[in-house]
């Protein structure tokens, strides 16, 4: 275990570094970059012009880097929306985006989970058979084909045709956040997302399962006399899982990126439109800030998919050298 | 079973020697021998569904190539009357179906219209025409299909004196009407489209409240409301005349064809014939147009050969560089590996967005969208790359044919590129075909997001035109069908035709047929 702990922290260390360093880069980066003027918004111009001041715009950029860790650092200050949301705290506006995102993120999966791994299970007891096929054809087909046609089908049927989802999410303002209205009204968007999930997993455990239930173990838990479901659910199962769980933790870090064009094509006001957005008005601050958090998710997921694999197993010792 | 031991005694004289004066030596094998990339052919050649989509990969690949070559339209083209038409396949327009036909739903005053341009025009603009239904509120509906192109009906146009004696001289010689007589004018508020070019018939309140219902006669036909001339040949109008144009009663009243302006000619023409004597051919949209009237199949075949060459060449170069830094990295090991694992490391957390973003709002005005977005691809895909190489290099260097081949004094250089790298060349292709899908997906996604353009003059991109479409999703959902379609397709054959040569290619898989 101490091995593991050490494992653990230097993974974690290694990850701020590799975030300051992308943090360094933007920065220098985006100073390069000339500096939009602030818009005409009554008050909310000297708050700005203040803030920027604050920042040390007018001072040399070691000064202004300085400075922008400082705040970071001591204050989890990331600044204000210069271009959009002007005069919001920039980590605010996120931190209110995100409870959209996270939401229909954990539904599409907490959907795709069990299916996915029944219809993987199910192909790879039937491995070779016609259901096999079946299965794994339409695995290939619906990882291939983008998230985005899913996003068009389910519309142009669900929402248009039947008319059984609305067009767009519902506001808080309307319902509650944990409500049923607000979840029939995320449909079309989780139904998108599941289609993917559900084949990537799938496969994932259809391959992952085979490969054990082949295995020599297998043979010995059939010769011992337990029946083909005892051992399935008690051995092969538990060993697959070895695999497949990490990935399903995975997933679950990387529901906080969401997905972009999900979001923009239902108008769900997550994290992913806040990115676009201050893509295309060129809020530095914002752009900064979503860029540090997007990195911290992907960097996140692998470091907690990599620990999983030791805790689940005790058996892969991480970061051991042999 | 009979005595093995038993040897039936052979007579001496039957006995010959097999070779009693020819040396001994191998002799050259018959059959041609099976090397690795025919050997992967041949496995390749037994999975059905990526020979499928391969030569699907093909197809599309000709699609792109070949269409904006021999298409009437390009890229440029935008038609302002003919804009979310339908798409129509003349080989087909026979059966009923693919032929730009739409269901509507219309009141009297529509069913009047649309029959009226039928009637003027001798086209088939309407058909399957329901019983009227009258509901609550007590106005009369129909269902019926409307042909998209046909319905435009007439426009007016003002043509300089040489486009107008041109079009003269083109009714003379195909003897096709194009020039169709002005009516007089309403006082109506009804003009329902082209700025009332339409109604050539008496509505039965012609007043500014008009409700658009046409005045009927006791045969229930259209009254025509042309203006009339004494002047058989007002503004210089000299071709060809409508049936039913014989000059009237007294010979006096003639219809009018043209007026004229300050700058030409004010003509009533219709757009169907118009379109032909303007452009040299039919208007025939194979898969319809979207809201700027633009043909998608010239689109979606530009905007696949965008993603192709941008997905084709991605892959080139982050092969290459992938290959190299890979293999020096896998090669040397130590320190240098530490060492360059640690840029990777670096360079793949960045997420692939910001790449983007920053490389667009560095480069895009200098060097143009396309180029920085390459940039942008090969500055991080690489990575991926490197680090397969490097593992087909952990792989291999430590066996023992490498240690021959460097006790026989063998330098790092051919044992890199002669011993090791043909070995992981399957890997590093599959890799790379893996990868093509990969780019073509991102890049739709990113035109689609806005956050790059891809459209220029010349080009567009599948994103942008998904884009476009995404607020007509319910009313015109074709201008979305063909680009998702083709997108999907491209994506299902590429993930097939890669898994294919993975199975091709990983021995592991030799000799067993799963």
């Amino acid at each position: 275990m101490r091995t593991m702990g050490k494992y653990i922290v230097k993974r974690i260390l290694l990850m701020f570094l590799t975030m300051f360093i992308i943090m360094t880069i933007c920065f220098i980066l985006i100073k390069m970059l000339p500096l939009p003027a602030v818009r005409e918004m009554g008050r909310d111009v000297n708050l700005i012009l203040a803030k920027r001041e604050a920042m040390g715009y007018s001072k040399p950029l070691l000064v202004q880097y300085f400075l922008l860790l400082k705040n970071v650092f001591l204050h989890w200050d990331w600044g204000v929306g210069e271009q959009m949301y002007e005069a919001l705290n920039v980590w605010d506006v996120l931190v209110q985006k995100l409870p959209y995102t996270v939401l229909v993120n954990l539904y599409s999966i907490l959907m795709a989970i069990p299916l996915g791994l029944v219809f993987g299970i199910y192909a790879a007891l039937k491995k070779n058979r016609w259901q096999d096929h079946v299965v794994s054809t339409l695995v290939v087909v619906f990882i291939s084909v983008p998230s985005y046609v899913y996003a068009f089908i389910v519309q142009y049927l669900f929402c248009y045709k039947l008319g059984w989802f609305p067009l767009t999410i519902e506001s808080l303002e309307s319902t509650a956040f944990f409500s049923g209205r607000m979840l029939v009204s995320m449909m079309p968007a989780i139904l998108s997302l599941g289609f993917g999930v559900i084949a990537g997993l799938t496969r994932y455990t259809r391959a992952e399962l085979s490969e054990v239930l082949t295995s020599e173990f297998m043979l010995l838990a059939r010769t011992k006399g337990l029946t083909k479901a005892q051992a399935t659910s008690r051995h092969a199962l538990r060993n697959a899982m070895v695999v497949i769980l990490p990935m399903i933790i995975g997933e679950f870090i990387g529901i906080l990126g969401g997905s972009l064009i999900i979001e923009k094509i239902f108008a769900i006001p997550g994290v992913g439109s806040l990115y676009v957005s201050a893509v295309n008005v060129r809020d530095y601050n914002f752009f900064m800030a979503l860029t540090v958090f997007y990195t911290f998710i992907g960097l996140a997921s692998s470091i907690v998919i990599d620990i999983s694999y030791g805790i689940i197993d005790p058996r892969i010792r991480m970061g051991s050298k042999k | 079973m009979s005595n093995r031991n038993e040897m039936p005694a052979i007579p001496l004289e039957k006995l010959r020697f097999a070779q009693k004066d020819e040396r001994l030596h191998d002799v050259k094998f018959e059959t041609k021998p099976i090397g690795y990339f025919k050997d992967a052919w041949l496995r390749f050649r037994n999975n059905k569904s990526a020979v499928v989509a391969a030569v699907l990969i093909v197809l599309l690949l000709l699609f792109a190539l070949i269409v904006p070559l021999i298409s009437n339209y390009d890229v440029n083209f935008r038609d302002g009357f003919y804009k979310t038409v339908l798409p129509k396949n003349p080989a087909l327009s026979g059966l009923g179906i693919w032929d730009g036909f739409k269901k509507q739903r219309e009141t009297q005053a529509g069913y009047d219209y649309y029959t009226s341009i039928g009637i003027e025009t001798g086209r088939e603009v309407v058909r399957n025409i329901s019983e009227p239904t009258v509901d609550a509120t007590g106005l009369t509906y129909y269902s019926m299909e409307v042909d998209s192109y046909s319905k435009v009906g007439f426009i007016y146009s003002n043509l300089t004196l040489d486009e107008y004696r041109a079009l003269q001289q083109y009714q003379d010689e195909t003897g096709i009407q194009v020039i169709y007589p002005l009516q007089n004018t309403f006082l109506t508020n009804y003009v329902m489209g082209n700025m009332g070019a339409n109604l050539w018939y008496k509505l039965a309140n012609p007043a500014p409240t008009s409700d658009g219902l046409a005045l009927y006669d006791e045969n229930g036909k259209h009254i025509p409301n042309y203006m009339l001339s004494a002047n058989a040949s007002q503004a210089d109008y000299k071709s060809s005349r409508i049936a039913g144009d014989d000059g009237g009663a007294d010979g006096q009243s003639w219809y009018v064809y043209a007026q004229k302006n300050q700058s030409g000619y004010k003509v009533r023409v219709d757009y169907y014939e118009f379109f032909k004597f303007k452009n040299g051919f039919e208007p025939v949209f194979l898969f319809g147009t979207n809201i700027y009237g633009q043909d998608i199949f010239t689109c979606l075949a530009s905007g696949a050969r965008l993603s192709f060459l941008l997905a084709i060449s991605v892959s080139l170069i982050n092969f290459f560089i992938g290959a190299m830094y890979g293999a020096v990295e896998g090669y040397y090991g130590g320190t240098t590996d530490i060492l360059m694992e640690r840029i990777s490391d670096v360079l793949s957390a960045v997420p692939f967005l910001v790449v983007v973003t920053l490389f667009k709002m560095h480069l895009a005005a200098k060097v143009g969208a396309l180029v920085s977005l390459l940039f942008a691809y090969v500055m991080t895909g690489w990575v991926g790359m490197a680090a397969r190489v490097r593992m087909q290099f952990y792989r291999f260097k430590g066996q023992e044919y490498i240690l021959a081949a460097r006790t026989l004094g063998a330098k790092d250089r051919r044992l890199i590129f002669k011993h090791i790298f043909p070995n992981a060349i399957g890997t590093i292709i599959t890799g790379s075909v893996l990868s093509i899908p990969g780019v073509i997906f991102s890049e739709s996604t990113l035109s689609y997001l806005g956050i790059i353009s891809l459209e220029t003059s010349s080009m567009t991109s599948i994103g942008t035109m998904l884009a476009n479409g995404q607020g007509y999703l319910s009313t015109f959902p074709h201008i979305i069908l063909f680009p998702s379609l083709f997108i999907s397709i491209l994506m299902i054959s590429f993930n097939l035709f890669g898994n294919g040569l993975r199975d091709a290619f990983n021995p592991s898989l030799r000799g067993a047929d799963e």
